[in-house]
């Protein structure tokens, strides 16, 4: 069973700020989830190799050949604010 | 009691490929800012990454070059982070299942040679470079605001950890001066520190020497020279040791090295454990590089490595201060190796190499065998002689024999005719000499000089008139 201090854990990991209510509801769905997930463990897997992607595919690629980028104001047209050609966001 | 430290590298290497890792934006962190974007790059919504190739290929060619096995199967995972220099909140690294794993590298030294662990190199993306202003200059701490450029965001980088192998500070140098010469000679990174295409941390612990027991270690970062690191680290030791003698216990701390000052001051220390929450990144398919390559036609292809240069130019006697200067480039160690073929002493072949060639022509170009031949005379030839042969060995059509028609007539028996000539015309200051007049000796020696036209050589000219002056 997932904590309640795991849910506050994890909402830190993810810079999420919770209300008491959210922690609750939160705490409840994820415990749904890893239940329903947990079902897989009911199956003897010892023998299959895990699963990185569901495509049966390797080796996609490109080559490295450049493409045109965007323009300076293109890239920073969504930019919370910007300081001349750089995004500004508030102190990391 | 005695302490030995135990030391291991995390070194970054940016690749020198066209484009970033998984996107087709030209690499150019140094460019105009923000002029290298794209929506993947900058973690638009509904962007999808595709891996460079290049990349790819390079890194298993390096994994070759350190001794690694190359993964059958490899995944790249989602590293998560937030950090304005991080666009996805997650960075796509490599966790279980890297591309390169188990090497070990040969590090040649004045005691021998070490073997160095490789646990692992991965290929993963840079980070878009952030500039915080606000507080104090470019500092973290009282920064009210980041400025970011995404250039840099999503450039091939390769992570390479080493084992806790290497024991002393100067290890730590030399590895880190042989694992970039690597990379520069694989033509896959430009490997420049004030760039910042090479990055690296240290590990650093101490135990009782003998014992095998781990003990907790400090992380020193930010360090921007391997002589900078090296000193960082020995501090590093010694603090550890005098702690544990002392009865104290060490921190678990990160260390950034300042190289302004001499010590290392904590950032950090006690750090909440590091969570990433790592998962297999859905957004690619693995890598399987035996279907795509042959490790053999890969590792075929390698440059001679420099360890194994410097290890062959240390077994023929020289200091490692000589071996290193000769093995940073691999044409002048060959052409220390020809000349030394040629019968010249190693010492003397390589301070030729270090301090008259390599300052004047490219050692590449020069030919060795035909310079050999001139160096062979150099006592029997004019100083400017041996110059201009230097100066003209790496031109086209290089010869020796230009050079050795100015040799000096040096055989005494060719001297000799000449010398009892000259003392048997000057009867008078020869009497002078033997009264005690020895100054007369450069009038002797001026005489033979004049008699041969300069072509004698003065130090056998010398040692024959005193020889016979004194009978």
């Amino acid at each position: 069973m997932i904590s309640r201090e795991e849910v506050l854990h994890v909402a830190g990991l993810a810079r999420l700020e919770l209300t008491e209510e959210e922690v609750e509801r939160f705490r409840e769905q994820l415990n749904a989830i890893l239940e329903a997930v947990g079902k897989v463990a009911e199956l003897g897997l010892g023998d299959v190799e895990p699963t990185a992607h569901p495509l049966d595919l390797v080796n996609s690629w490109a080559d490295d050949e450049p493409r045109p980028s965007l323009s300076v104001d293109e890239a920073l047209a969504n930019a919370p604010d910007r300081d001349g050609d750089l995004f500004r966001v508030p102190a990391g | 009691m005695s302490w030995e430290a135990v030391i291991g590298l995390e070194i970054h290497v940016q690749l020198k490929t066209r484009t970033k890792m998984f996107c087709r934006c030209a690499v150019g962190a140094l460019d105009d800012p923000n002029t290298r974007t794209c929506p993947v790059c900058l973690a638009l919504p509904g962007s999808l990454p595709v891996p460079n190739r290049q990349a790819v290929e390079w890194t298993i060619r390096l994994g070759l070059a350190l001794g690694c096995e190359i993964a059958g199967h490899a995944v790249f995972h989602r590293k998560h982070y937030f950090y304005p220099d991080n666009p996805k909140g997650y960075q796509i690294s490599q966790y279980d299942e890297p591309l390169c794993v188990n090497g070990r590298v040969r590090l040649p030294g004045p005691d021998g040679v070490a073997e160095i662990g490789i646990t692992r190199a991965h290929l993963e993306e840079d980070a878009a470079k952030t500039l915080h202003v606000g507080g104090a200059e470019g500092r973290i701490h009282g920064a009210t605001a980041s400025l970011v450029d995404f250039n840099r965001g999503g450039t091939p980088l390769v992570e390479i950890v080493t084992e806790p192998d290497i024991r002393t500070a100067e290890q730590a140098r030399r590895f880190l001066q042989l694992l970039r010469q690597t990379v520069v000679e694989l033509g896959i990174s430009d490997a420049e520190m004030e760039k910042g295409s090479l990055r690296f941390d240290v590990n650093v612990s101490v135990r009782p020497t003998g014992s095998d027991e781990l003990r907790t270690r400090t992380e020193l970062k930010n360090m921007n020279s391997f002589a900078f690191a090296a000193r960082g680290i020995e501090h590093e030791i010694e603090r550890q040791i005098a702690t544990y003698e002392s009865g104290g216990q060490v921190e678990q701390e990160t260390l950034h090295f300042d190289p302004n000052r001499e010590d290392a001051p904590p950032l950090r220390s006690k750090e909440e454990a590091e969570d990433y929450r790592y998962f297999p990144e859905p957004d690619l398919v693995p890598i399987e590089p035996l279907r795509e390559w042959s490790l053999d036609e890969l590792g075929g292809k390698l440059p001679e490595s420099p360890s194994a240069r410097l290890e062959r130019v240390l077994a023929a006697g020289l200091e490692l201060r000589d071996a290193e200067a000769l093995n940073a480039e691999p044409a002048r160690v060959s052409l220390f190796e020809t000349i030394g073929e040629a019968g010249v002493e190693p010492r003397a072949a390589a301070a030729f190499v270090l301090n008259d060639v390599a300052p004047r022509v490219d050692p590449a170009r020069v030919d060795g065998a035909e310079l050999a031949k001139v160096l062979r005379e150099r006592d029997q030839i004019p100083r400017e002689a041996l110059d201009a042969a230097v100066a003209a060995s790496a031109s086209k059509g290089f010869t020796a024999d230009e050079y050795l028609r100015e040799r000096t007539v040096a055989d005494a028996s060719e001297l000799d005719p000449v010398i009892d000539r000259i003392l048997s015309e000057n009867g008078q200051q020869v009497e002078a000499y033997r009264g005690g007049k020895e100054g007369l000796l450069g009038f002797f020696v001026g005489q033979v000089m004049r008699e041969t036209q300069g072509k004698a050589n003065p130090k056998v000219v010398n040692e024959r008139l005193r020889e016979k002056l004194k009978t």
